[in-house]
């Protein structure tokens, strides 16, 4: 207790510190003078109320670690069937799940699918982002180059030459893989904090780019009117455009915007759905485990024979052509799109998904993305404080489970004889 | 000179001022056991750089199944049929065992994207194949009840035999194996010495070893170059090297 005495009260010092300076004291404009006032007696009591508790805590910081530790922590393992049951389950429970998908939009308000759709674009980049950083072990802070690649490609070629969705999104996944390849030439030699800073680099050249082209890319201005998909040539808006019909004309039904809404969200799902497909699969093959006995040990690797920049290049050239699936379809689900969409924060974000769902780990990386996209809507009330929550959570993640939500699990591979 | 698997001569590798290999030759012969000796700092893992592309030779050639490979990149010499294992274990750690023998085979797979993505028969064959083989090298080694362990949570003797298998796996002609027993007890010491010989006896292949355990390069070898502050010392049976008084020298010092 006395040794805690002395730092319990600098804490408490210095907290007074801060809350008196930050919210203590205000600056008020009296005509054309600034005056300094002091907050009134219900914000002096909060301010002596923090002091009081930031004392007490680190007062008795030792008996109340003491008493967490002894807290018994709940056994969950036992609440999973065992593994054969659930192998059995699984097929049954993930078709379930798809099925739920697509039967969910339909008895929910507009808003709810709107930010499933949004959500879902998320867990499209974190997946792809999660073969870079995750199985190749390739820090990229400039992911969102890619997803704007890719959305500008689908924004510039509808503008200027009217093509569909449809047609854009595989131009799109290759224009942004290009990109990928461009970029890791000359990353390859480069590792960890480096490569890092180049990725942050060719990020932030990219969206400078967009934002100066102004004759082509519009400028901060942005692209507007960007055509939304299409149902096999029909459309989603009240009134067709010449040559073509709307969905509620062919059908005979009465228009309802939330035809749209609805339509964008299943095409997110089905991207997803791919994306899920491709990845769990490629993560088998032998590529798969090349990018991750390439994070391992590149010196092994070459020893054993494989290629590290075919590797390298392979990895950073998939995660791109996701980004840029994902970009052509925001694209297309927001109808207008400037440089503001893809700035620094958003590759963060997509980093943040990656690392707070488990690195490597598929379904952990879905998790976060459904986490980190939901939980700021819901905490829509706290508006000011949000990305002070955010930074919060991710503290105490990193805290608490620095593998992740769901860390990656090692396939198990049966030998023919055991 | 075409009886020779591997043919190194006039090596030389120098890092500015410093001359750490000095015109070193040797020849090693199909099947057989060849070790490395010398005291520590001698430049033996400089040579085994050199040879294996990690390092870019200053000077000398190294020619393996007569055709010349120096200066060419570490993977391309694996590819060639030359592989090696390091002085300090380097396997994938957090991959199970088996999934580090399936890496090693990754030129024998099938790496067509396709292939993979809908599972063709010669995707599932090939892929059997690989399994086949790395549940073969796991018997060899004994680490057939540890298939799906990570490789991190192995034992040292056991990730060094890892290590072997690991090598084994893509079917090289020139096995060259780096301090194999450094750090190991010696009753895996001579377990490692039995999976040599047998090694060179069934599978047809030829060891290069650097080794420091002279019982166990003594018992095995049937040709030893000794090597001094990086220039080449000694060349001969274990019995010639023995009785050397220049390497007997370079071991205890001048009495």
């Amino acid at each position: 207790m006395q040794r805690a005495l002395f730092p319990a009260l600098f804490a408490a010092g210095v907290t007074f510190l801060l809350t008196c300076l930050v919210i203590g004291v205000r600056l008020e404009q009296v005509g054309a003078e600034l005056t300094v006032t002091g907050a009134d007696a219900d914000t002096w009591g909060w301010i002596a109320f923090a002091v009081i508790g930031v004392f007490l805590f680190q007062l008795f910081q030792t008996p109340l670690s003491r008493l967490k530790q002894r807290l018994p922590t709940p056994d969950v393992t036992g609440l999973l069937p065992d593994t054969q049951l659930r192998n059995r389950l699984k097929p049954w429970l993930i078709s379930l799940i798809v099925v739920g998908l697509f039967v969910w939009p339909f008895m929910v308000s507009r808003g709810a699918v709107d930010l499933a759709t949004l959500t879902l674009i998320y867990v499209m980049l974190g997946l792809g982002l999660n073969i870079v950083v995750g199985f190749a072990g390739l820090l990229d802070l400039g992911y969102v180059a890619f997803y704007a690649v890719g959305a500008y490609t689908y924004a510039l070629l509808s503008e200027y030459y009217g093509l569909s969705f449809w047609v854009c999104l595989p131009i799109a996944g290759l224009l942004a893989a290009t990109f990928g390849c461009i970029l890791g030439f000359p990353v390859l030699r480069l590792r960890g904090d480096y490569l890092a800073i180049v990725t942050l680099g060719f990020g932030e050249i990219i969206r400078i780019l967009l934002n100066n082209w102004t004759n082509v890319t519009g400028g901060p201005n942005g692209i507007g009117g960007i055509d939304k998909p299409s149902l096999f040539g029909l459309e989603f808006s009240r009134r067709a455009s010449e040559d073509s019909q709307t969905f509620h004309q062919f059908f005979g039904i009465d228009y309802d915007s939330s035809h749209k809404v609805i339509f964008l969200y299943l095409v997110a799902v089905v991207l997803v759905l791919l994306t899920v497909y491709v990845i769990n699969r490629v993560q088998r093959m032998p590529i798969g485990r090349a990018w991750e006995a390439l994070r391992e040990d590149d010196i092994a690797c070459r020893s054993l024979g494989l290629n590290p920049t075919v590797i390298k290049l392979s990895a950073f050239t998939m995660g791109a052509s996701f980004a840029g699936f994902a970009g052509c379809f925001f694209a297309a689900r927001q109808g207008f799109i400037s440089p503001e969409s893809f700035t620094f924060i958003e590759s963060a974000i997509i980093l943040a998904i990656v690392v707070l769902g488990g690195m490597g780990s598929q379904l952990g990386v879905i998790m976060a993305a459904i986490a980190m996209t939901i939980l700021p809507e819901l905490a829509r009330e706290f508006q000011e404080y949000r990305m002070l929550m955010f930074g919060g959570v991710m503290v105490l993640m990193m805290l608490w489970r620095p593998q992740g939500l769901l860390p990656m699990k090692r396939p198990h591979l049966e030998l023919k004889t055991s | 000179m075409s009886e020779n698997l591997l043919d190194v001569s006039g090596l030389m590798m120098r890092f500015g001022g410093l001359l750490a290999v000095d015109n070193v030759s040797l020849q090693v012969k199909p099947r057989q056991i060849h070790s490395i000796i010398g005291p520590n700092g001698a430049g033996k893992t400089t040579v085994f750089n050199c040879i294996s592309g990690f390092y870019k030779p200053t000077g000398g050639e190294v020619h393996y199944r007569g055709k010349p490979i120096q200066g060419m990149s570490s993977n391309h010499i694996s590819l060639q049929g030359l592989v090696r294992t390091f002085q300090h274990v380097r396997l994938f750690a957090n991959m199970t065992v088996i999934e580090n023998l399936l890496v090693a085979q990754h030129r024998h797979l099938n790496t067509n994207y396709f292939a993979g993505l809908v599972k063709t028969p010669s995707y599932r064959r090939r892929q059997r194949e690989a399994m086949d083989r790395a549940e073969h090298w796991l018997r060899q080694v004994n680490l057939l009840e540890f298939a799906n362990r990570e490789a991190g949570n192995l034992s040292y003797g056991q990730q060094r035999r890892l290590e072997i298998a690991r090598c084994m796996v893509t079917e090289p002609g020139l096995l060259m194996l780096d301090e194999p027993a450094a750090g190991l007890n010696p009753k895996e010491t001579s377990e490692l010495d039995q999976l040599i010989v047998r090694l060179r006896d069934e599978q047809d292949i030829s060891v290069l070893l650097i080794e420091h355990d002279m019982g166990l390069v003594m018992g095995i070898s049937d040709h030893i170059t000794v090597i001094n502050q990086g220039a080449p010392l000694a060349n001969g049976t274990p019995e010639q090297i023995r009785e050397n008084p220049e390497v007997i020298k370079a071991y205890l010092g001048e009495s």
